[in-house]
């Protein structure tokens, strides 16, 4: 159990890091932005789901990530809008814009796969 | 050129800022886990989409660019603001390739799990790639 979590945290962070490193090398900042959208916890995550759980608990999480994903569009354009709009810092954009992924992601979920 | 690789842009990087994205992937990670563990996989499924280093990535591109701009001189708070607004922009283009991801895992991961992998990987990359690649010709055209 224990060595569980620890092989997911190695994983997870290597993926992300990977991932922010790209992030950091590509120009223009539009496209590096795109790794912000890098599919990193899913990587780490759904290899060990189908280790653990099967391949058909890795397809239904596939399919929720769908809606996952267009959470993280709608809170992306938020975090933009608080940014150039408001001028608020970005960390606090952010966060605040958090709320957004919440509601779209849950809301959708709850409309299309209750 | 379109798109550019700036190696040196990796010296701007203190370990500490390398240190704080691999814990929140760690952390993230095992929340992940747990949270399909504890609520089931469409619930689970939603947090493999999470912005949580969003926020980390957001900052460290607007510190990064307001110090830039320090340097010589200018004032660098709404050149880094700016930045991470466009930061976000990329974010949101790379959404679409994300759902790309989930997409091809769903339809093919009962059937082959190495194709899946592989296959919704290169999805994320092209549809990513062609998402920004049409908004940056629209934005021109306008």
């Amino acid at each position: 159990m224990i060595a569980e979590y620890i092989l997911r945290f190695v994983i997870g962070g290597v993926a992300v890091s990977i991932f922010a490193v790209l992030s950091d090398i590509f120009r223009p900042k539009s496209f590096a932005g795109l790794f912000g959208a890098a599919p990193s916890i899913a990587l780490a995550t759904l290899g060990l789901t189908v280790w653990n759980q099967g391949s058909g608990y890795a397809a239904i999480e596939g399919r929720s990530m769908i809606i996952g994903a267009l959470a993280f569009g709608f809170y992306s354009v938020v975090t933009c809008q608080l940014i150039k709009r408001l001028h608020i810092h970005s960390l606090a954009s952010t966060i605040l814009a958090g709320i957004a992924w919440f509601s779209c992601a849950f809301l959708v979920a709850w409309l299309l796969l209750s | 050129m379109l798109i550019r690789v700036k190696l040196s842009r990796l010296g701007e990087t203190q370990w500490y800022e390398y240190a704080v994205r691999f814990m929140l992937g760690g952390v993230m990670t095992i929340l992940a886990g747990l949270i399909a563990k504890l609520f089931g996989p469409i619930a689970g499924g939603l947090f493999l989409a999470f912005p949580a280093i969003f926020p980390a990535s957001a900052t460290l591109v607007e510190k990064h660019e307001r110090r830039r701009k320090e340097k010589v001189g200018l004032r660098g708070t709404q050149r880094g603001r700016d930045a991470a607004a466009l930061d976000a922009a990329g974010a949101t283009v790379g959404s679409f390739g994300l759902a790309a991801f989930g997409g091809v895992i769903w339809l093919v991961v009962p059937t082959n799990v190495p194709v899946a992998f592989f296959g919704a990987t290169a999805a994320w990359a092209l549809v990513a790639a062609a998402a920004w690649w049409i908004r940056r010709v629209s934005r021109r055209m306008r």
